[in-house]
């Protein structure tokens, strides 16, 4: 890595994300297991992609380390200050500097105010500032992600998807954050424009020195962005890594799986791929041992009784199988 | 030269006023799509046939409201025993009843004790219910639960059984009669208010602005307030046909406006015994509570349908 990495921005250390389901008054207890056990850290300056299938727990991930819902277990460390039982006080700091932008462009604005008042308003909660001081920095975040003046006395409804997106990238970075979580953000938009908004994203990280953790199902998007990737299935993290490793030399069946799916843009090129079969497993009850056992395609027998470990393959890369693929240096 | 000398002036003028003209410039851009929006509902307004029908007829009835003084012949209360009975004529278009008192005076001037009942049992009503619905729907659980079963508690009896039994315990005054049908009727606004406010809340963009760093408060009053007020709006509009025959009802049965007020359910209480044959004290009173009930009916159809955003975009 060729950034200045001063450290870790962002640490999180065995969180766990339980959803209770009620059934009935007698019934036995249940939970959704969204996040099981999920640990890593987000260097400074870095972005750190996240993959998996749908139902896989991305976006309850990141939903979770800005604690718009409480996490059962484990704790966030942000800059070294941990921030799991802070109350709303002392949080609102850190509101400020971790920002998310959603994934639905469509229902992410609210639908009955000027975007002024939309990107303003955390201006307003934060900074204390003058209607006209409110205004200017409007003006100035709208005017640095490519929208126009006028655009601050319109309503959410008449803009494209792309230049909702825009909103909301500006809504968050109007606050000058430091960490931003990118729920899929090009996942509504059309290819053309994901391509516009993935350039600003990168650039923006540049001008604003942001963290990125950026969720995606697109494997094409984070070989674009990515520095880091942890690729995630039901709930867990099955394998992390610096994203040339992970892309060149998947260890974990899974990922060389989800990497074999992704389209050449030469349709002649023959390719030797194995496609998944099946559906994710249901996180109420995820199969015994090693999570992904019910799909892989080079199932053994302790794979179905025993949970695998987090086992090194190199340095900085890490895959949760009994038998990597990428034989470790070790 | 006179011009230049002009230019040189304004100049001057918007370095002095930058701040101000700032200021200006940012209200009459702000304004711009909010009357861009009201435009459009007038628009969709004139094009409501009923919408217009209804505010024809709620406008004539505040226009009367406003001028009764004016335009009624009589005082609505002096009795003039020469007079009693008579029927509708020249000098008295709706008759006189059992004290001589002109019935169409008496009628103009119970539309501004209409319209006070009205207005303070909406604004009573509405406050409270909107308060409780959207706190309600916002927390959910155990203040929902709570909330809720009180609002079961006020909704479980008839209405009008309700209001005479707080105007009963309360004694019959105006006051009571508007206190008690606004302790009966916020129940209605605020299961509205909770439904919606229950639904927005978990929406995206009230999350976006959670992330955003507000408070509950703020996200209450500023952000699913206004997305849930509409529906309130127009139950509200349809309910105040509603308000008047509740309180012209316990007026009728005398637990209302007290004697010699020209309360309309009264005066067709006055008129009860003297039914058939001074039949004029009776109907032009219940004639008008009819047509403020239809134009109320009317007004409140038009605006649910303009309000409706399948129609607006």
């Amino acid at each position: 890595m060729k950034e200045i990495s001063t450290g870790n921005l962002l640490e999180l250390k065995g969180i766990k994300q339980y959803f209770p389901i009620k059934q009935g008054f007698l019934a036995p207890r249940r939970v959704v297991k969204a996040i099981d056990n999920v640990s890593f850290d987000i260097p400074k300056m870095s972005i750190f992609g996240v993959v998996g299938e749908s139902g896989s727990g991305k976006t309850t991930l990141g939903r979770t380390i800005l604690r718009l819902i409480e996490p059962t277990q484990g704790q966030i460390n942000y800059n070294a200050t941990d921030i799991t039982h802070l109350g709303s006080k002392e949080m609102l700091n850190f509101r400020r500097k971790m920002q998310i932008v959603a994934q639905d462009p469509y229902n992410s604005l609210h639908p009955r105010k000027l975007i002024k008042s939309i990107i303003g308003e955390g201006v307003k909660i934060h900074f204390k500032k003058k209607p006209e001081e409110v205004y200017l920095d409007v003006k100035n975040i709208l005017q640095a992600l490519g929208l126009k003046e006028e655009h601050m006395f319109r309503y959410p409804h008449e803009f494209s998807g792309g230049q909702r997106q825009r909103i909301s990238v500006a809504r968050s970075l109007v606050l000058r954050p430091e960490f931003l979580v990118l729920d899929e953000p090009t996942s509504a938009l059309d290819v053309s424009v994901q391509a516009v908004i993935l350039k600003l994203l990168k650039q923006l990280k540049k001008d604003f020195s942001l963290t990125y953790l950026f969720i995606t199902h697109d494997l094409a998007v984070i070989d674009y962005i990515a520095d880091y990737v942890a690729v995630m299935y039901l709930g867990q993290i099955m394998e992390i890594g610096p994203k040339s490793k992970i892309f060149n030399s998947p260890a974990y069946p899974y990922t060389k799986s989800l990497l074999d799916s992704i389209l050449h843009p030469d349709p002649g090129k023959k390719r030797n791929r194995k496609t998944l079969k099946g559906e994710i497993p249901s996180p109420i009850n995820p199969p015994s041992g090693c999570r992904f056992h019910t799909r892989c395609p080079c199932v053994k027998e302790i794979c179905r009784t025993q949970e695998p470990e987090m086992t090194k393959i190199n340095e900085n890369h890490f895959a949760k199988c009994h038998f990597p693929l990428v034989a470790g240096t070790e | 030269m006179n011009k230049a000398s002009n230019q040189r002036k304004d100049t001057t003028a918007v370095t002095e006023n930058n701040k101000g003209m700032d200021r200006f410039r940012l209200l009459i851009n702000q304004s711009k799509p909010v009357l861009e929006d009201l435009k459009h509902t007038l628009y969709l307004w004139r094009r409501t046939h009923l919408a217009m029908v209804g505010t024809v007829m709620i406008i004539f009835f505040i226009l009367i409201a406003l001028l009764a003084p004016v335009i009624a012949p009589y005082d609505p209360i002096a009795q003039n025993l020469d007079q009693r009975l008579m029927p509708p004529s020249m000098d008295h278009f709706f008759g006189t009843d059992q004290y001589g008192r002109d019935i169409f005076s008496r009628v103009l001037h119970g539309s501004r004790i209409e319209i006070g009942i009205i207005l303070i049992v909406s604004v009573i009503s509405l406050s409270i219910g909107v308060f409780v619905g959207i706190i309600s729907g916002f927390f959910g659980g155990l203040v929902d639960e709570i909330l809720m079963r009180i609002t079961d508690m006020f909704m479980a009896f008839p209405r009008l059984v309700l209001a005479m039994a707080f105007v009963a315990a309360l004694g019959p005054t105006l006051t009571n009669v508007i206190v008690a049908i606004a302790l009966t009727d916020w129940t209605v606004y605020a299961r509205l208010a909770r439904a919606e406010s229950a639904k927005v809340k978990s929406l995206p963009y009230i999350e976006a602005i959670r992330a955003v760093g507000a408070g509950r408060i703020r996200i209450m009053v500023l952000h699913i307030l206004p997305m849930s007020i509409s529906p309130v709006i127009v139950k509200l509009t349809l309910r105040m046909g509603t308000i008047i025959l509740t309180a012209a009802g316990l007026g009728f049965l005398g637990l209302g406006a007290q004697p010699p007020i020209p309360e309309w359910g009264a005066i067709v209480a006055d008129g009860r015994d003297y039914f058939i044959d001074q039949w004029w004290i009776s109907t032009f009173p219940g004639i008008a509570i009819a047509i403020i009930v239809l134009g109320f009916n009317f007004l409140g159809d038009g605006i649910r349908d303009i309000m409706d955003p399948k129609i607006r975009r």
